[in-house]
């Protein structure tokens, strides 16, 4: 079957992009419409469209870790961050925010941290299942 | 210190995701995993017996705004309980799931569905209950299609469709409660519900959540998923489903009854009572008739949720505490009998009641670890299953229930008529092959320990029934005084 070119060139283009605005739709999440889960559903369809115009297995070659470990690794992260509270003796979860907000970031804290992780877990559960999939063929 | 249940068996899970293709690291986390879960465990139960309810807000949000989590006396219990059956189950799955089970997963989904299990049973919120509860559903759905056999497939459509069905209408009753009453916390919503208690919504509430937790619990007359799928699995999965799932269900129908709708005793509790006895009936009359092992005994658990639920239907201080009494037995002895099975299987490949046999002559041993449990469910003194009947039957004797104390007396003849039928087939007549007779084949440690574990433990139950029953009429004066649980939630709110 003869490839399209539309396809490839107009990813070189659009990953970038849908990744840049996954994080922006990551950190403006907590108070605005966005976070974690949507951050992550759009990044992990930049990685699909990759994989779609290229191949599954360079999308394997792209990705640094397995998607099972990049999908626990998410979780840790967001499980991590209601730990932190608990060092300060507050019960499980509790929000603890830097007081200065950041340049560009903004205000972070641990739900920053927490839909960090679920950006991760997205990702890499939503890669997980595609590839899953596209092995099959 | 009431989070780390939940939170032991989920940081352990994903642990778990990390090593996927180490069998060995997997089931040694599993087996820390649960080892550690029940020496918390162990730990809240006494705290929360010294100490009383024990009571968290996640996020440090304040009571009725947030998520509370709740562990009282039953909770404690019922912790304790799945706690030792999931540390002795973690050893039994060593040799219990095969190679292709332990590498898609296995291991995780187990940590996972205690997650759930341990959610359900801490959360003092309503919402947060229905995530629990789908947590361990999730994890329930894999685990009982892991292996993909063909009657596998089949069972597991029929549970999923129909726990999907009673996650529904639990769903619908948590928004019509939300409607009604506009609080989620358990605690605040018991307060709310007295206030509008004469209205006929908290009874259409109220049956709902019966009918959304009879399923899940496999009553009389929602039961029918339940002998459908539990024999699919391999025996070890539907020995953990029949110590948890089921269970929890149980479990929740007490806490709702005792905490929300204490005041519906007229109307529901005549409907528990009557589908309370349908189900021991049912549920033994099914066991009478099946020749399969597993299927026999999944029938069993049906019956002897009627008992635990009948201690509900009948609603005083004493049959409450021997409803708690009787889940604990039953978690042990049930669990033990599957386990049972599960290594007749090992020996003679086969769960057929028909092509076993002779077991008794060459394992004297491992008949015993099936005859003690067969009659300590069937109710036979000095074992737990006695006592537990004897309980319920002294309780519906003051509440003067007649009826359903002849059937639960009767049902039990049924139980010990069956148990005696399995004991006939499977170990006293000589086996219809002459080649199995003499076949010594060896049953593995990891299988033989936690069953001879558990066995004792069941025995230890019935031996110390007095102590035991005496926590259990704590916990369950708990249950009836609900303005304890309120004030520990709210604090001195109100």
């Amino acid at each position: 079957m003869q490839r399209s070119i539309i396809l490839p060139v107009a990813t070189r283009f659009l990953m970038p992009l849908m990744l840049v605005f996954s994080i922006f739709l990551l950190l403006r999440g907590h108070n605005e419409v966005g976070g974690g889960f949507v951050g992550g559903l759009v990044a992990a369809s930049a990685l699909m469209l990759y994989a779609i115009s290229t191949s599954p297995s360079a999308l394997w070659r792209l990705l640094p870790l397995d998607p099972r470990f990049i999908a626990a690794i998410g979780l840790l992260i967001s499980l991590f961050s209601g730990f932190i509270s608990m060092f300060y003796e507050k019960p499980f979860m509790t929000n603890m925010w830097i007081e200065a907000p950041l340049p560009v970031l903004g205000k972070i804290g641990t739900p920053t941290l927490f839909d960090l992780g679920v950006y991760i877990l997205v990702v890499g559960v939503v890669v997980w299942i595609l590839l899953e999939f596209a092995e099959d063929e | 210190m009431i989070i780390y249940p939940i939170l032991i068996p989920l940081v352990f899970a994903i642990i778990t995701v990390l090593f996927w293709e180490n069998q060995r690291v997997k089931r040694a986390l599993s087996i820390i995993s649960t080892g550690l879960l029940m020496i918390v465990n162990i730990n809240i139960f006494f705290v929360v017996y010294r100490e009383g309810i024990q009571v968290v807000q996640v996020g440090d949000w304040p009571a009725p705004f947030g998520i509370s989590l709740v562990v009282d006396l039953f909770s404690a219990i019922m912790l304790l309980t799945t706690s030792i059956v999931a540390f002795l189950l973690a050893f039994y799955s060593v040799d219990g799931i095969d190679l292709a089970r332990r590498k898609y997963g296995y291991f995780p989904l187990f940590q996972f569905l205690l997650v759930g299990v341990n959610g359900a049973l801490c959360t003092g919120d309503l919402f947060n209950l229905y995530v629990w509860f789908e947590v361990m559903l999730m994890s329930s759905f894999v685990l009982i299609a892991l292996g993909g056999e063909r009657t596998q497939i089949e069972g597991a459509i029929k549970y999923v469709i129909l726990n999907l069905l009673a996650s529904t209408l639990f769903l619908s009753a948590i928004g019509l409660t939300y409607n009604l009453a506009g609080t989620l916390n358990m605690a605040d919503l018991a307060l709310r519900l007295q206030a509008v208690s004469s209205s006929g919504q908290v009874t259409v509430i109220a049956v709902l959540f019966l009918v959304a937790f009879g399923i899940k619990s496999a009553i009389f007359p929602l039961f029918f998923w339940l002998p459908a799928s539990y024999h699919t699995p391999p025996v070890t999965i539907t020995a953990l489903f029949s110590a948890l799932l089921t269970k929890v269900g149980m479990y929740t129908l007490i806490r709702f009854f005792t905490l929300l709708f204490p005041f519906e005793s007229e109307y529901t509790h005549t409907i528990i009572l009557i589908s309370a006895g349908f189900t021991m009936l049912t549920g033994v009359l099914g066991a009478a008739a099946q020749t399969d092992l597993r299927r026999l005994l999944s029938f069993h658990i049906i019956s002897q949720i009627g008992y635990i639920f009948m201690g509900l239907g009948l609603f005083t201080e004493y049959a409450i505490a021997a409803s708690i009494y009787f889940l604990v037995h039953i978690i042990l002895a049930k669990t033990a009998l599957f386990l049972s099975a599960g290594m007749v299987e090992s020996i003679q490949g086969s769960f057929d009641l028909k092509k076993l046999g002779g077991l008794y002559k060459h394992r004297v041993g491992l008949s015993m670890l099936f005859l003690l449990p067969a009659l300590s469910v069937a109710g036979l003194p000095p074992f737990s299953g006695f006592f537990a009947k004897l309980g319920l039957i002294i309780a519906g004797l003051e509440s003067k229930q007649y009826f359903i104390i002849g059937l639960a007396l009767f049902v039990s003849l049924m139980t010990l008529f069956s148990m005696t039928k399995v004991w006939n087939e499977a170990y006293w007549k000589p086996p219809k092959d002459p080649q199995y007779a003499d076949q010594q084949k060896p049953v593995s440690r990891w299988r033989l320990a936690p069953v001879i574990i558990i066995v004792v433990l069941s025995v230890l139950l019935g031996l110390f029934a007095n102590p035991v029953f005496e926590v259990c009429q704590m916990a369950a004066a708990q249950l009836m005084d609900p303005s304890q649980y309120i004030r520990a939630v709210l604090g001195m709110v109100r």
